[in-house]
């Protein structure tokens, strides 16, 4: 019993089955809990009034952004060591969730920086790096859409992952670089961690997991819908040839 | 492979090899963003090494497709797999011929396209010093890029969107050097970071390009 043996398809399809209600049922309860709690029954900020509650979703979506291209890596490295075509389906599920987390953390950082920094944007290393990691979640989304052949585009986006998780890393200290360089940023870091005191950290945490289970959620949802795709795909060709 | 390397050379500067239209385009969008800001010199002046950067990266992106994609219509790519030294060399030397006819030119006249955008007389030096470091990453990872979009319908277009968040590093490192240098600040942090990032570049990405161009090719 190992944990490869859920690199069949078959096999993956009826695990994932199985636990896709429970995952998406904790997921809810979690958002539900979390969120009612965070924005209902968390007092005010003193400095930053009502507008801190949005850290509810800002902080587990940006969390989520980076995990998801991370899983998208440890995913193609199997894929490209193991050849199990769960692995490559995959990545290729977790990336339109990790471009919508992504996009999300954007949104949110921008309403709650308006208020709060004067300004939707600011070219923080923070919010540049994340706008970054948008763009490669973009282009690995399309390397997929691009490539005709399954196999072939299972390989390239893979390569593509690794290489572009390097230049990721690089672009985060690059950006960190620049930015010092222009201007000193202490005004705008604001280090989210210092100020988050234990009412907040509480439904914090239940919010956190339950975008965890929601990624999982959506993931093993998009994996299973790859899966099925293929198999359709399989089965018109089959008949196609009869 | 020496001998692969002279005749990409070949290939290039004769008519018709697409040599100087990367150094054509650099100039024209130097002179387009001149006009879209305005004549106004200390403005200009201010902008010029990172103007510069970003026109030069561009030009550099222009002669990308071309990289693989002749030889992988003739044929050529196919024997070179065969050939006696690996498909990494031919990456390499690949993207030595691209520098050549790319970037090194682009960084020779990037000086002179300074004299349009009223680069203080500092800059000169750092422009060209910055851009001769950066290119070899700029032509090795856009060989990478050519391998991975080769052979696709609108690839080029694909090339570009996958390419330029890869020279984001690059640009910001390069951009950096050449600034601190007109303006008369330590450039030392910055050029040594980014003559690391061509030298990786050209030690690792050659098997990313040559894992890439094997899958398509298969």
């Amino acid at each position: 019993m190992s944990l490869w043996e859920y690199a069949n398809p078959v096999k993956f399809f009826a695990l994932s089955g199985r636990i896709l209600p429970w995952v998406s049922g904790f997921s809810a309860a979690c958002l539900l809990i979390g969120l009612y709690w965070g924005f209902f029954h968390t007092p005010d900020d003193y400095r930053m009034g009502s507008t801190v509650k949005i850290i509810y979703i800002h902080v587990p979506s940006a969390l989520m952004a980076i995990n998801a291209w991370f899983m998208m890596l440890v995913a193609s490295l199997i894929w490209l060591i193991r050849r199990h075509h769960v692995s490559a389906l995959a990545a290729k599920a977790a990336a339109p969730v990790g471009v919508v987390m992504t996009l999300i953390a954007l949104i949110t950082g921008a309403i709650w920086g308006q208020p709060m920094w004067g300004t939707w944007w600011a070219w923080d290393p923070r919010l540049t790096s994340f706008l970054i990691l948008f763009l490669f979640y973009l282009g690995y989304m399309v390397m997929w859409r691009a490539v005709d052949n399954p196999d072939t585009a299972a390989d390239l986006t893979s390569v593509l992952c690794i290489v572009g998780s390097i230049f990721a890393v690089l672009s985060r200290y690059a950006v960190n670089f620049w930015n010092q360089g222009l201007h000193q940023g202490a005004s705008l870091s604001l280090d989210k961690e210092k100020n988050v005191a234990d009412v907040f950290y509480q439904p914090l945490l239940f919010s956190i997991g339950g975008f965890i289970l929601l990624f999982f959620a959506l993931v093993l949802l998009g994996t299973r819908a790859e899966i099925r795709m293929r198999r359709a795909a399989a089965l018109r060709m089959r008949h196609g040839l009869e | 492979m020496m001998a692969l390397l002279m005749r990409d050379l070949k290939l290039a500067f004769r008519a018709g090899g697409g040599f100087g239209f990367a150094i054509l385009f650099f100039f024209i969008v130097t002179l387009l963003l001149a006009f879209g800001i305005g004549p106004d010199v200390v403005l200009l002046g201010k902008i010029a090494p990172g103007a510069l950067w970003v026109c030069a990266l561009l030009a550099c992106l222009l002669s990308l497709d071309r990289l693989f994609a002749l030889d992988y219509e003739d044929g050529t790519l196919d024997l070179l797999t065969v050939a006696p030294i690996p498909l990494e060399a031919v990456v390499f030397a690949k993207s030595c011929a691209h520098w050549i006819t790319t970037g090194l030119p682009l960084a020779l006249v990037a000086p002179l396209l300074g004299i349009f955008l009223d680069l203080p007389a500092e800059g000169y030096l750092w422009v060209f010093l910055s851009l001769l470091a950066g290119t070899p990453a700029l032509s090795m990872i856009g060989a990478f890029g050519a391998a991975l979009t080769l052979g696709l319908r609108r690839g080029g277009l694909l090339l570009s969107v996958l390419v330029l968040p890869l020279y984001v590093p690059t640009l910001i490192f390069g951009a950096e050097v050449a600034r601190r240098g007109t303006v008369g600040m330590d450039v030392q942090t910055p050029f040594l970071l980014l003559v690391a990032l061509s030298f990786g570049a050209l030690a690792l990405l050659p098997f990313a390009a040559a894992a890439v161009l094997r899958i398509n090719l298969r």
